[in-house]
Order: structure tokens, then sequence, then C-alpha cells
């Protein structure tokens, strides 16, 4: 049991303000992913629940006690770095046990441990050779190892794949999973790779210039997104975003235009929102329509055909942006065809001049 | 064709720099073998072999003394110096506190001093030092003042240089390292004698090696500073053989004397190599 409360949290390195008035609550035993490009904060984050960087204000409290001036070593934490920081001096063995050494355990339960460890990450063969002599993914195995082996009530993982090659990343993505169900203790994995939020998480938080944008299950922040940043950042194709204008308000929904071709009705509301406001249509590439028909609907020429195999992304010419939409694998449309795409209501998003989401 | 022109041109400049840098060693070794009067006949290849030069340093003069005196300064003043520069590395690299740049650059600043600035200061404090210590300990053992002031002036001059070339190596450690070893619950102090000491070893070694040479080749502090024979160091005691009459240069006891002294630094040098600069870090991180 590790519940993890961040209370308004803030951070500054000397006069820039990196974590604005954070809370967050992580619940014990969730894999929680930290989310957001580069200088958000979301690092920063992480080495504050380690001890690593002091806070400037705010609590943060492991399992119900305020760590604020604990060192990481009383934390309970292991972290495993984006850049693995092994021992080079030490063999993988003493790699993984020194922490235990440390911490005074006898000889026979530092060699279960770190040999448990070892068959769980698959490196038995390895425990005598120097990091030097094991390849990046065996490395990460190790840096992982080496956290295991201590059985802290928290992981923190900062970016540990992104050293890897892609196909290691994709193997390692799916052990750390297993490894969460197995070892059931609390995760908090840092990345700037979407996918890696999507299939891993139980919550993914969503962190943009020290502030949380959203914090959700993966499919709540692909569904719903809060704002047009969550809506853009969550999702490979980016989301679509469409400049419109309200064209007239009922009880349960809002008419916006689709540049100028035509209407479609949405069945979100703001409150704030009035007639002739101009608002961001988004909407996902595999939520377009190719040539079918749809609430709304939209004709262009393709500029760009991107065959991926499974799917296919034509990118057409919007006000000089493109437009990106998702077909079959087969498809036959070519380069300089023009295409009707449709806009299916339920599947638009809707987003004030402040970025912020219709409900 | 080229390419045996870039090869040609390549060893050629090699042998060059070889001969250029290897002569002037390989004409005293030479000199050194040669009787007194060959010593005179310019040659390429030694007319005779005869160990009398060295015969004549080793056991009827007190060169053995300098060898020892030499030694004593330069293992007491490397141990002191890298020892404290250890620890100011660490700190001047990891430690954030404020006026830490201002404070390299001021160690930088003094590594540049020119010794003669200061060694007229130097020999005032000298004479207090010595009627300190003479007042202290007995006269018997006084042959050490000269020496123990060397160490002293020596680790000086050394401690600018070597804080500075282990904080530049401390600052390549990644500092993950260093994180990885605090979660893992390691005080400052297990950091810096588990994790940095092996992994800065060859940074050290390098120093080490450096500051050592420097001590070693150093003349004017050792001329000021000592008066009797039985205290001088090598650089001192080679310029002052003297021959058996006042006119005679003895070249070849000379030439003994230097290949003698440059023997065990280029054997320190050459059994360290491999240590020196390999790897600091090497599998630590990504790549």
């Amino acid at each position: 049991m590790a519940d993890i409360n961040i209370n308004t949290v803030n951070k500054y390195f000397g006069d820039v303000h990196v974590i604005k008035d954070v809370s967050l609550d992580i619940k014990s035993q969730s894999f929680t992913v930290l989310v957001g490009p580069s200088g958000c904060g979301k690092s920063t984050m992480l080495r504050m629940i380690a001890g690593l960087e002091d806070i400037n204000s705010g609590t943060i409290s492991i399992d119900g006690q305020v760590v604020n001036d604990l060192p990481p070593k009383q934390r309970n934490i292991a972290m495993v770095f984006q850049s693995y920081a092994l021992y080079p001096h030490m063999t993988v063995f003493d790699n993984m046990a020194f922490g235990l050494k440390l911490e005074k355990r006898s000889k026979d339960e530092i060699n279960e441990r770190v040999n448990e460890a070892a068959r769980i990450l698959q490196i038995e063969d390895y425990l005598q050779r120097k990091p030097k002599q094991l390849s990046g993914g065996q490395r990460q195995r190790v840096a992982i190892g080496r956290a295991i082996t201590r059985k802290p009530k928290v992981f923190l993982f900062d970016e540990p794949l992104s050293n890897l090659d892609a196909a290691l990343r994709v193997q390692m993505r799916v052990e750390l999973a297993k490894l969460h169900n197995e070892l059931e203790a609390t995760m908090i994995y840092v990345t700037h790779d979407q996918t890696e939020a999507m299939t891993l998480a139980d919550d993914i938080v969503v962190l943009d210039t020290g502030i949380v944008s959203q914090k959700g299950s993966p499919l709540e922040l692909y569904d719903r997104p809060n704002n047009m940043f969550v809506g853009g950042f969550i999702g490979s194709p980016k989301m679509n975003f469409i400049s419109s204008k309200i064209l007239s308000k009922s009880s349960d929904a809002t008419e916006v235009d689709i540049m100028g071709m035509s209407k479609i009705s949405v069945s979100k509301m703001s409150a704030s929102s009035s007639e002739g406001d101009s608002v961001t249509l988004g909407i996902r590439p595999e939520h377009l329509i190719v040539n079918g028909d749809a609430d709304g609907s939209w004709e262009s020429k393709v500029f760009v055909v991107e065959k991926l195999g499974d799917v296919t992304y034509l990118y057409l010419e919007k006000d000089g942006e493109p437009l990106v939409a998702e077909t079959e694998g087969h498809s036959e449309i070519k380069v300089g065809d023009t295409v009707k795409v449709g806009f299916p209501a339920g599947r638009c998003q809707l987003f004030d001049s402040s970025g912020q989401a219709f409900k | 064709m080229n390419k045996v022109y870039d090869k040609i041109f390549k060893y050629s400049l090699q042998i060059i720099v070889i001969i250029f840098c290897v002569f002037p060693f390989y004409y005293s070794v030479m000199t050194s073998l040669e009787g007194s009067s060959a010593v005179f006949e310019p040659n390429f290849f030694p007319t005779e072999i005869n160990p009398k030069n060295y015969n004549y340093l080793l056991f009827e003069h007190n060169f053995p003394q300098t060898i020892l005196n030499s030694l004593f300064v330069a293992t007491v003043t490397v141990s002191i110096s890298i020892t404290i520069s250890y620890f100011a590395a660490w700190s001047l690299s990891r430690v954030n506190f404020k006026g830490r740049s201002m404070f390299l650059f001021v160690i930088l600043a003094i590594s540049m001093f020119p010794q003669i600035a200061v060694l007229t200061g130097m020999y005032q404090l000298f004479l207090n030092f010595k009627d300190f210590y003479f007042n202290i300990f007995d006269l018997r053992v006084k042959g050490v003042t000269s020496l123990l002031w060397l160490c002293f002036t020596y680790t000086m001059f050394n401690i600018p240089f070597t804080v500075w070339v282990l904080t530049t190596f401390m600052k390549g450690v990644p500092k993950e390292i260093e994180e990885a070893a605090i979660v893992d619950g390691a005080s400052s102090f297990l950091i810096l004698r588990k994790i940095f000491l092996p992994i800065m070893t060859p940074a050290i070694f390098t120093t080490a090696i450096m500051a050592m040479i420097a001590v070693w080749n150093e003349f004017l502090f050792a001329l000021t500073f000592t008066a009797t024979n039985s205290d001088r160091t090598i650089t001192v005691g080679i310029a002052l053989i003297n021959g058996t009459i006042e006119y005679e240069v003895p070249w070849g006891s000379i030439m003994a004397a230097s290949v003698i002294v440059t023997v065990p630094l280029v054997i320190i040098t050459l059994l360290l190599q491999g240590r020196i600069m390999s790897g600091l870090t090497a599998g630590s991180i990504k790549g």
C-alpha cells in the first residue's frame, strides 16, 4: 500500500517557475504515466517524488507520511534512469546488490533477492559481467533489476525506454506491463512517448508547462480531452483542428460550420459561448469518413498519400495546413484526387478560444 | 599510387617527429655509457660500453641520496595534493554553492602564478619555518626541514592544477550514477569512496603522474630552499655535479644522472598508460 499525495506543489529553478500548484493523487498499486512535451516539468515531478529535487512549497506524501524533508533512501522508492546509470566498475550482480548491501542485508538474502530479480528479468546469465559487456536492452534490464531487488513501495521510471531501438522498446514495454502485474507496486512512469503512455497506464497525467492539463484513464483522455493541448497530445497522427464559428445554439447542441462548406450540430455545450464566437473543431484522423456520408462533410484535393499497409493517411489542404484523414490500407486514392470527408457529429470536439473543451 | 604516397608521407612525418623527440634522449644514453674522452667524439653509435659513469654516481657520489629525497618529496606532495583535490573536485563539480565558478577561476588564476614572483616571500617564510621547526624538534633531524618545506610549497603549487584537472574529470561523470547511488541509500562519503573512486581511478592516475613529473622536474624552489648536499633533490643534484677540475664539465656523469632520473618516469608512464584515460565510464550509460 503506497498512495502518493501531491498537494499544491511548486518548484522554481532560479526565476523559472517549472511546477505550478500541482496537486495529484496517485492510487496505491496503480501505474501512472506522466506525459508532456519536453520542458513541461514531468521529469522534475518525478525527481521531486524521488527526493532528488527539493520542493519550494506544498507537500508530497507517500503512504500518508509527508516526505518533503526525507532523503531518497527513507522514502521507500526506487528509480530507473533514462541513461541506465549503472555503476560501471561493478558486475551486474554487484550493481543489483549495492542497495541491499547498504541496507546491511545478510548475504543469503542478497543472493536470493538478486537471483529472483535476475530470473524475472531473464538476466541470470550475465550476473558476472560488467555493464560495458552488455547491450542496451540488457543494461536497461539491469537498471530495472537494481530497482526490483530493493522491493520498494514505489517505482519511478524516468523515460526508461527512450534509449532503446524501436523493436526492443515494444518488447520492454510489454515486460514492464507484466512486471507491474507481478510486483503489485505503485509505479510512476515519465515519458514523452504517447504510445507508451496509452499502453501502460492505468492513469495518464498530461503536464503542460508545469500544470496538470488533465488526469484520467487513457481512453478518457482520448475520447474526452479537457482542452486542445490534451486533444493534440494524445493520439497519433494528431487530432485535426479546424477554425470554425458557432452558427446557432440550442439547449443540448451547438451548431458550427465546417470551413464554409457545410454545417454540423455537435451535442456539446459551453455556457460561456454565444452565437458568432469562433471555436475550434477537433476531430481525429481515424474518425473522418473518407468518401462517405456523415453529419457534415467537406471536399478537398489530396496532396500526400501515406500508405502504411493497414491504413492509409491522406493529407488534405486546409488553409495551407494539412488535414489528415485515415482510410483503409488498400485505398485507390491518388495524389491530386478530390475526396469528400465526412464528419460524424458524435466524434467531434469543440474548443473555445482559450482552448477549453465544450462538455 | 596515391595511397602509396600517402603512406610514405605519413610514415616519414612520424619518423621525423620520433627522431626529433627521441634522439636527444638516445644521445644522452649513449654519452652516459662512454668514457671521458669518447664523450667528445661526435658519433651516432657508442664506440664503447663503459659503466664507469654509473658506478661513480651510484657508489661514489651522494646521488642515490638525491633520488631518495626526490622520491620522498614527490610521494608526499602527490599524495597530499591528490587527496585534497579529490574532495575539492567533488564539491566543485557536484555541490552547488554561491561563487563556485568564481572559485574555479581563482584556482585557475593561481595556477598561472609564476614561481619566481613568490620566491623572495617564500624564502622569508622558509626562514621562519626553519626557526619554528628547530625550536620544536631536535637539531639532529634538521636535514628534513628543507624537504618538508619543499613538500609544502610543491603541494601549494600543485593543488590548483590537480583540483582543476580532477574537477574537469569529475564533471564528466554522469550525474545519474551519483543519483542512482543516492536513491540506493549511499551517503556522500560512501559515494566518493565506492562509486567515484573506482570510476575516477584512471583520471587520478593521469593527474598524479602529471603532478609527479612536475615535482620531479622542479628546479627553482629546490635550488633555493636546499643548502646542503644531503637534502638536494635530483634536479639540483644533477646541476651541481662537478668535474675533477674546475673547468671540466663532466658530461658523462651528467648524462648518466639524467638517464637514471628519466627512466623511472618512462617506466611509470608505460606501466600505467593502459589505465590512463581508459574509458572512464564505459558501459555505465547509454551507447
